[in-house]
């Protein structure tokens, strides 16, 4: 009996102290353990010139032109700020304004950030093709945002729009 | 340390209990004896005999249904189209390949403090079923991200730590196999078990705690699920068929190994009788 109560204190003792050593760990590298940094990070605290990092963020709607050849050239943003980026090469499948990107690369003298690589980043909203689209239509609700009621985080079509409700 | 000495002095103590401390003594032996009929091999060779078809049968008709419901029947999703079916394996994978390890690590605690020995074997045996689910999850989850984020892999939070509950998983297998003497092996492998837990929190919380690449969680929000019903339905089947998947494997091989460890004591018997 007693000794079993003492496995049982020195076995929740430990977990007690290993818990609390792993949580002191992981708010040390904090910062290390982040993906990307958002546009507002960067603005916060300016990255070191020639260092290789990723930023995230929504691919600003309107913002993407496709140059000479495959360059391309769009804005990130994160609501508050936003980070012209350059790439050259392809882009995935889920590469669209308004949805979420991380960009790895270097952000170069002139304050845009030239990306080695792009990555889609997908958000959590899932729904079959034409629920979005009855979404759209009534004007609730577009690509990008969290689902109806969201936040809207870019430009033209966030707010209510009843005059194109149909 | 106190290993040899222990068995037949937990029973000693906990049979004379009751004589001496009468009235809480006495709700103790209560709440024992109820534990211990759940960790009597032989009571749980008898009831795991009876639910074990059920169950199986459940599972297999679940997943039938889920597989049809969620690869054929479903609608396809408004930005992945049809890659979105990939998520009706990989999701329900990786949740049991989470609960796989909280069982891991309770029946380890359980091992480790009140020394039952079907504590033990199901600890043991949750391990290659979980290695396998997580497998599933690291393979769907890669296959997916090829055409969705533009790449196999990245070396984000949820990622990695997933990454580190498979070589857990397998860490578990061969630290349990490494020793000579099975206690020991056991007994590394309980305390490996409980070491690894503190990954199952972090890989919950990684994709809230850090930005990564992998989206948020999307089911357990409280607000609203960010799934439409239509896509849901056929993944909490697919969730459920998994989770009693999971619970027939593993009363089959805790059976099994129940079977073989009384093969071996016989065969021990038998070498003792003929020397």
């Amino acid at each position: 009996m007693t000794r079993k109560r003492r496995r049982l204190w020195i076995l929740l003792l430990c977990a007690l102290g290993l818990g609390s050593a792993t949580a002191l760990v992981l708010t040390a590298l904090d910062d290390h353990l982040v993906f990307f940094f958002s546009p507002s990070d960067l603005a916060e605290r300016p990255p070191p010139p020639e260092r290789l990092f990723r930023v995230g963020g929504l691919v600003e709607t309107g913002s993407v032109e496709r140059a000479e050849g495959s360059t391309v050239r769009f804005r990130v943003t994160d609501g508050a700020k936003t980070l012209p980026v350059t790439f050259q090469g392809l882009l995935p499948d889920l590469f669209r304004e308004g949805q979420g990107v991380v960009a790895q690369g270097r952000l170069g003298p002139d304050g845009v950030f030239r990306a080695t690589e792009v990555l889609a980043r997908h958000d959590e909203t899932y729904m079959p093709p034409e629920v979005a689209d009855a979404l759209r239509r009534a004007g609730h609700w577009k690509p990008g945002d969290p689902l109806p009621g969201g936040a809207p985080s870019g430009t033209p079509a966030g707010a209510p729009r009843p005059a194109s409700g149909s | 340390m106190d290993r040899p000495a222990t068995p037949p002095a937990a029973l000693a103590s906990g049979q004379a209990a009751p004589a001496h401390a009468a009235p809480e003594g006495a709700r103790a032996t209560a709440g024992r004896v109820n534990l211990h009929r759940f960790a009597n091999p032989g009571r749980f060779l008898r009831l795991s005999g009876q639910l074990l078809p059920w169950i199986a049968a459940a599972a297999a008709l679940l997943l039938g249904l889920g597989l049809a419901w969620g690869l054929a029947f479903s609608p396809a999703d408004y930005q992945q189209g049809e890659t979105v079916r990939i998520m009706y394996i990989h999701v329900p994978s990786a949740w049991v390949a989470m609960a796989c390890y909280s069982t891991m690590a309770i029946a380890s605690a359980s091992a480790l403090v009140w020394r039952h020995p079907l504590a033990d074997l199901v600890a043991i045996e949750c391990a290659p079923i979980g290695a396998c689910f997580t497998a599933v999850c690291l393979v769907t989850g890669s296959l997916w991200g090829r055409p969705m984020w533009g790449t196999y892999w990245v070396w984000d939070a949820r990622l990695t730590s997933v990454l580190l509950l498979f070589f857990l998983y397998l860490g578990h297998i061969a630290l349990v196999n490494a020793f000579d003497d099975p206690a020991r092996g056991r007994r590394a492998g309980a305390i490996l078990a409980l070491v690894g837990a503190v990954n199952l929190p972090i890989i919950k919380f990684s994709v809230d705690w850090w930005s990564t690449l992998h989206q948020p969680a999307s089911v357990s929000r409280l607000a609203a699920p960010a799934i439409h019903p239509d896509i849901l339905w056929p993944l909490l089947v697919m969730a459920l068929a998994f989770t009693l998947l999971f619970a027939a494997l593993l009363l089959l091989r805790v059976r099994a190994a129940i079977y073989a460890q009384r093969a071996r004591a016989l065969m021990a018997a038998r070498a003792a009788v003929r020397a």
